[in-house]
């Protein structure tokens, strides 16, 4: 069979933060060299390339991901958040602004990270995923509460080298009381 | 990494012929391990056929009581589905211990059962391997070998399958469904992988080409109460050095039926077939379990540094039988 | 940073007061940008060609494929790369690491050797280009493995001497009721900052410039203007966020070889290494044989006391892992002798590592002490109390200000060690085996000459300019407050700028000592700038700049003791049917100085326990003993401890005050992880009865030593 002509790169779409990008990319090229690279958005951070660290993640259609083994070409048609997508405006996200006052880092490489993946991990909690560390993950059973042991399992694939998770883990409890404490505000709103 | 060209495929069919029409074409799922060993030179495909966007992302109740699983299902799906962790809690408990969060999302169930080994040597391109480079040689037999296999290894090759997904899957008896530019089939999970011997380099018994499209689960009360546990160098984010699926259906004090298969150990989920036929009939004790384990264990080969895992090995299977008999799941 | 009521500052408050990081928002917001971040026009991409074999020579380089390949610009290799000056003893008193002055020649002397530079418009291309290049060579033996006693080692002196000795070692051991002689071994380990290296070259009017991921802007400026031969202030190195170091980033070979392409290109290059590269080529903690030998009375005095550590290095290079070092500011004896040996392998070089010496040097120490105390049946506290020195043992020097005693004392309070039953292998959770443990902890307390700027703005604002790095240890944050003291003004008003070496010669972040030496500069400056507005009321637009230099003062300093102290307690559960080791709680009581900012301090120190835990459980990089290669050289394969790993750790601090000290600091970025690795086994053997001398204790050696008479597996329904 003779080979079809192949194409090694494409013009794509990416969705990003709401914002619509245009690009040209060479096939090899992953989304978090898309990011870093191509559209200068490096909140997103290359700790690893292979994803062995978290510090790329990102949240693709809400979902967190490790953007250094996702293909840019492959990411189009997705709804793309990073870490430059998170607070509203100059209004930190209840998550940034825990991790920032609890101070949940130190070098901060691997923040925006961990950041991305808290909340994610707040919203997979709401969602009533169990988790490694859930004892019975029977659908029947109560929904683990979001405890220190459920944060770090759950966060696990965001390691910081400084060895900041005490206080992440403190930030990430904390942005979760504010989620839930605005989840219930916003019921009071819509009931009132 | 190689040059490529990448196409979304819209429908099975197409995929499947798509993949047909390179040279050296390989599927995309979730990424997480094909993109990893694309950046170290282990693979170097000239097409990537992106099958993340067929209709095979869904996990269904079949007819008969088990269920059918879609492909390209991410790991996280699966872990949080109502019926797989009503029906097959050790699934979900075992798709739950591997990797992280992100990368659960990333993952698919036919990704995750032709995902490589995670041997050292495997993916360094600039030493020798039979896996990677047929007849190169192994250097784990007389090198870095602690978390090798202890079971249906040759001095070929003594690399481990990294799934702990497969090794539940294997437990309930999964059928791997597939496509192919003749049509589709069908294998039992536990006949997906070839045996060692020596050809490494030879991993599945899929047809060229072929699509993995759903796994499917019978029917197995028993798998109700099930159990996934796991055993590596930190709390998480770690592969297994020894990873145990377990089910029991007991009767005053008797087992009726077990399903017991083993991670980690092995180049492929290995179903514990030998502990199985001592637990079968016999009374649910710690004897039992013991002679089972040891049953099962009498194949073990172990090399110098991973005589370890016999030990870790026969302990997790009484440990985690123990566990389902006592009906606690502490 | 915490927002404050304006109004009429209270003075001399800021320090001491938890402040957030002044550069929080950026880091939380992914604004903070890092050294591979900084856009450049026309940027080019090198990748690094490293040696796949162990030690030999480079016969060939084909380029010329490489060279027709897409986007590639050049290859740079021994053939053609300029000729660099290496003949000196750089700003921290060693002379450059070969592995960083590349392509010099054809000789390997060890695996993951830098062998070529590939540069192309993309980093796609450079990748693809580099891993495609063609390299050939002549390979010769080599000799890789560590063996506590290999013949070819020789005692070294790193930053200290190499052996000190007093008293008859022989006749005490002999003559002591209780004696103690073991080995300990700790496995080689790598920084894994999470944050690869990574440098930007260019040319710029003349000028080279370099925004790098370093722990000293300065000190890598004075490297590159010597190797390259350039005029000092030809050469500015910028280096504003960095994400973590531990040791690790200094002169490495992404610099020199990005300032190389710069040079060859005349455009920008950024190198930027692998996670893989790392493990070759930015240093490690060398692994450490040691054997330590200790005879005390029935009441657990110390008459004897003998800690010889060897350590591998390069056959290029030589760097000493002082582990012996410890014992020459922790115990006295009657006989006392210490050792750093080392041995040249076919390996990269180590290099400073989050407590070289200490790190390891403890774990042996503090273990032997805690057999001690097992033998002798004396409480491991109390051992500890009875042994503390009046003065230096080797020096004899006075302490500058010893508080290891109020440590272990509140410490021992807090963690509840008066109700712990000493036997061990006793106490279940279920599966669970459970124990406690402790150790103590020294690290120096030192200070290096630095320079800085303070400002006066017209606008009535501050700003300081230092050449000080914070790879995370919040200094930024620090010096802020520090300034703002010394000004008597708030620190909002303090704008404090750092990581550029056009700022002046400034100590780096290492050795504990950074922020110490910075605060001592900044306040220097500070103070006179303070004195002169009290006599200038009129600030002119450019306004009034004030510059320290604290050589002289440090010189003056008196010749004493110094160092931080500190008690570290573990709980720990170990299942030795599985082997599995989970740290329960630990507890850290430090004696470290001043504290500038109780709020990053204490992460600081929470961080260091972090690692004592990752270090005990965890941390091990393979080398292939055959090939002398590393094994899965990634994270993956290299277990740093994550999230799951690390329970509620608890820091804290007891008063302690250096009289001769204008600023009072000790600093606290390692003092966390010494003797943390000690505290966890101690636990472990607690849990178990089983004592383990190698690190990392993992699950098959939990497993094997559960093997062994007398059994201690627990029961499985206890």
């Amino acid at each position: 069979m003779a080979p079809t002509p192949s194409s090694t790169t494409s013009t794509l779409t990416l969705d990003i933060n709401g914002e619509k990008h245009h690009l040209s990319v060479d096939h090899r090229t992953t989304l978090l060299d898309a990011l870093r690279e191509r559209l200068g958005l490096t909140g997103t951070k290359k700790g690893c390339d292979q994803g062995q660290c978290g510090a790329c993640t990102v949240l693709l259609d809400r979902r967190r991901v490790v953007s250094c083994l996702h293909l840019a070409v492959a990411a189009e048609g997705r709804e793309i958040t990073t870490i430059e997508g998170i607070a509203d405006g100059d209004d930190l996200h209840p998550v940034q602004q825990a991790f920032l006052d609890l101070d949940g880092y130190q070098c901060g490489y691997c923040t925006p990270g961990q950041v991305c993946s808290a909340i994610a991990v707040i919203e997979e909690h709401a969602a009533g995923w169990p988790s490694a560390a859930t004892e019975d993950v029977r659908p029947e059973s109560v929904p683990p509460p979001l405890t220190p042991d459920e944060i770090r399992e759950r966060m696990s694939g965001n390691l910081c080298r400084c060895g900041a998770y005490v206080s992440i883990v403190q930030a990430v409890a904390r942005g979760a009381r504010a989620h839930e404490e605005a989840r219930t505000a916003t019921a009071e709103e819509a009931a009132a | 990494m190689k040059e490529f060209d990448y196409r979304r495929a819209q429908d099975v069919t197409g995929a499947v012929a798509l993949l047909a029409a390179a040279a050296d074409a390989r599927f995309l799922g979730g990424g997480t391990n094909l993109v990893d060993l694309m950046k170290s030179g282990v693979e170097r495909p000239d097409l990537l056929v992106d099958v993340r966007e067929l209709p095979l992302d869904r996990v269904e109740s079949t007819a008969d009581g088990g269920l059918r699983i879609g492909a390209t299902v991410t790991n996280s799906d699966l872990a949080a589905h109502p019926d797989v962790r009503r029906r097959y809690p050790a699934l979900t408990q075992a798709v739950l211990a591997g990797a992280s969060g992100q990368l659960r999302n990333m993952a698919t169930v036919g990704g995750n059962l032709l995902q490589r080994t995670r041997c050292g040597y495997f993916t360094d391109v600039s030493g020798p391997c039979n896996k990677r480079v047929p007849g190169s040689g192994c250097p784990a037999v007389a090198g870095e070998h602690h978390n090798h296999a202890v079971l249906g290894a040759s001095g070929h090759c003594v690399a481990v399958h990294p799934s702990d997904m497969g090794v539940a899957l294997t437990a309930f008896d999964a059928q791997v469904r597939y496509e192919t530019l003749d049509g589709p089939g069908e294998v039992p999970l536990t006949d997906l992988y070839l045996p060692v011997g020596d050809t490494p380099h030879r991993e599945t018994t899929l047809p060229p080409g072929a699509l993995i499209t759903h796994i499917t689960l019978p029917p197995a009360p028993l798998a109700a109460h099930s159990r996934y546990r796991k055993v590596r160098e930190r709390a998480s984010y770690a592969f297994a050095i020894g990873s145990v699926a377990a089910a029991l259906d007991m009767k005053d004090g008797q087992v009726r039926e077990a399903r017991l298969a083993l991670g980690a150990v092995a180049s492929r989920p290995w179903r514990a077939r030998a502990a199985e036929t001592v637990l079968t009939g016999a009374p649910a004790t710690g004897e039992t379990f013991a002679a089972a384990a040891d049953a099962e264990l009498a194949a073990a080969a172990p090399l110098p540094d991973n005589g370890y895992k016999v030990t870790l090995m026969r302990n997790l299977m009484v440990s985690v039988l123990t566990e389902l008999a006592e009906g606690d799941a502490r | 940073m915490t927002t404050t009521t304006p109004g009429p500052p209270a003075l001399r408050t800021a320090v001491g007061t938890a402040r957030t990081r002044v550069e929080g928002r950026e880091k939380v917001t992914g604004t903070a940008r890092y050294a591979g971040e900084i856009p450049f026009a026309d940027l080019a991409h090198g990748w690094l060609v490293l040696s796949p074999i162990t030690r030999g020579r480079i016969r060939d380089i084909d380029t010329a494929p490489v060279l027709a390949m897409p986007g590639v610009l050049t290859v740079l290799h021994h053939g053609n790369a300029p000729r660099l000056y290496t003949d000196y003893v750089g700003m921290l008193g060693t002379p450059p690491d070969p592995a960083a002055v590349v392509f010099q020649h054809d000789k390997v002397p060890f695996a993951g050797w830098p062998v070529a530079l590939v540069v192309a418009e993309t980093p796609e291309e450079a990748r693809e280009a580099a891993e495609t290049l063609a390299v050939t060579y002549d390979r010769e033996p080599h000799s890789t493995v560590l063996t506590a006693d290999d013949p070819d080692a020789y005692p070294a002196a790193g930053f200290m001497p190499a052996a000190t000795e007093k008293g008859d070692l022989q006749g005490r051991l002999a003559s002591s009721a209780v004696v103690v002689d073991e080995e300990y071994t700790t496995p080689e380990e790598q920084h894994s900052m999470m944050e690869p290296h990574a440098a930007t070259a260019r040319w710029e009017g003349g000028r080279l410039e370099v925004v790098d991921s370093n722990q000293g802007a300065g000190w890598v400026q004075s490297e590159l203007a010597t190797l390259f031969s350039l005029d000092a202030s030809s050469v500015r190195v910028r280096s504003e966020h960095i994400g973590g170091g531990f040791g690790s980033k200094g002169l490495r070979a992404h610099q020199v070889s990005a300032v190389m392409a710069a040079t060859a290109l005349r455009r920008p290059v950024r190198v930027v290494l692998t996670r893989r590269q790392t493990f070759s080529l930015a240093g490690y903690r060398s692994p450490t044989t040691q054997r330590v030998r200790l005879g005390a009375d029935a009441d657990g005095r110390l008459r004897a006391l003998d800690h010889r550590s060897l350590n591998q290095t390069s056959t290029v290079y030589e760097f000493v892992e002082p582990s012996a070092g410890v014992a020459r500011v922790l115990y006295d004896a009657d006989a006392h002798r210490t050792a750093n040996h080392v041995v040249r392998l076919d390996v990269p070089s180590p290099t400073w590592m989050r407590a070289p010496g200490e790190a390891p040097g403890s774990f042996a120490i503090e273990s032997a002490l805690d057999e001690l105390a097992e033998r002798a049946g004396i409480d491991p506290v109390e051992l500890r109390l009875r042994n503390e020195p009046e003065t230096g043992p080797v020096s004899g020097l006075p302490f500058s200000s010893n508080n290891l005693a109020a440590c272990l004392r509140e410490g021992a309070r807090r963690f509840g060690w008066a109700d712990r039953d000493p036997r061990p292998g006793i106490r279940y959770d279920g599966r669970w085996l459970l124990g406690t443990g402790m150790a103590a902890a020294s690290f120096g307390a030192g200070a290096m000459p630095s320079t800085a700027l303070v400002t006066a703005e017209a606008s009535g604002s501050y700003t300081v300019r230092i050449a000080a790095a914070d790879i995370g240890t919040g200094a930024r944050t620090a010096l802020t407050l520090i300034a703002a003291d010394a000004l008597e003004t708030t620190p909002e008003r303090v704008h404090v700028r750092i990581g550029d070496s056009d700022f002046g010669p400034a100590m780096i972040a290492g050795g504990s000592m950074g922020t110490r030496s910075w605060a001592w500069a900044v306040t220097a400056a500070a103070t006179e700038l303070r004195e002169r507005l009290a006599v200038t009321q009129d600030i002119p637009p450019e306004g009034i700049t004030v510059r320290s230099d604290t050589t002289e003062a440090l010189g003056a300093l008196a010749q004493k003791e110094r160092h931080s102290f500190g008690a570290q307690f573990a709980e720990v559960a170990v299942d030795t049917s599985s082997g599995e080791i989970r740290v329960r709680r630990m507890l850290g009581i430090f004696a470290a100085g001043r504290i500038v900012n109780p709020l990053t301090a204490r992460n600081q120190l929470v961080g260091g326990m972090t690692w004592g835990i990752s270090m005990a459980l965890h941390e091990e990089a393979v080398r292939d003993r055959n090939t002398g290669r590393h094994y899965s050289p990634d994270l993956a394969g290299y277990h740093v401890a994550t999230h799951a790993d690390v329970p509620d750790i608890e820091a804290d601090w007891v008063d302690d005050h250096d009289p001769d000290d204008p600023i009072g600091i000790k600093g606290v970025g390692e003092i966390g992880i010494v003797g943390a690795a000690a505290a966890v086994a101690n636990a472990v053997w607690h849990a178990t009865g089983v004592r383990h001398r190698n690190l990392p204790i993992r699950p098959d050696r939990v497993l094997a030593a559960a093997a062994l008479p007398p059994s201690d597996s627990g029961p499985a329904d206890a």
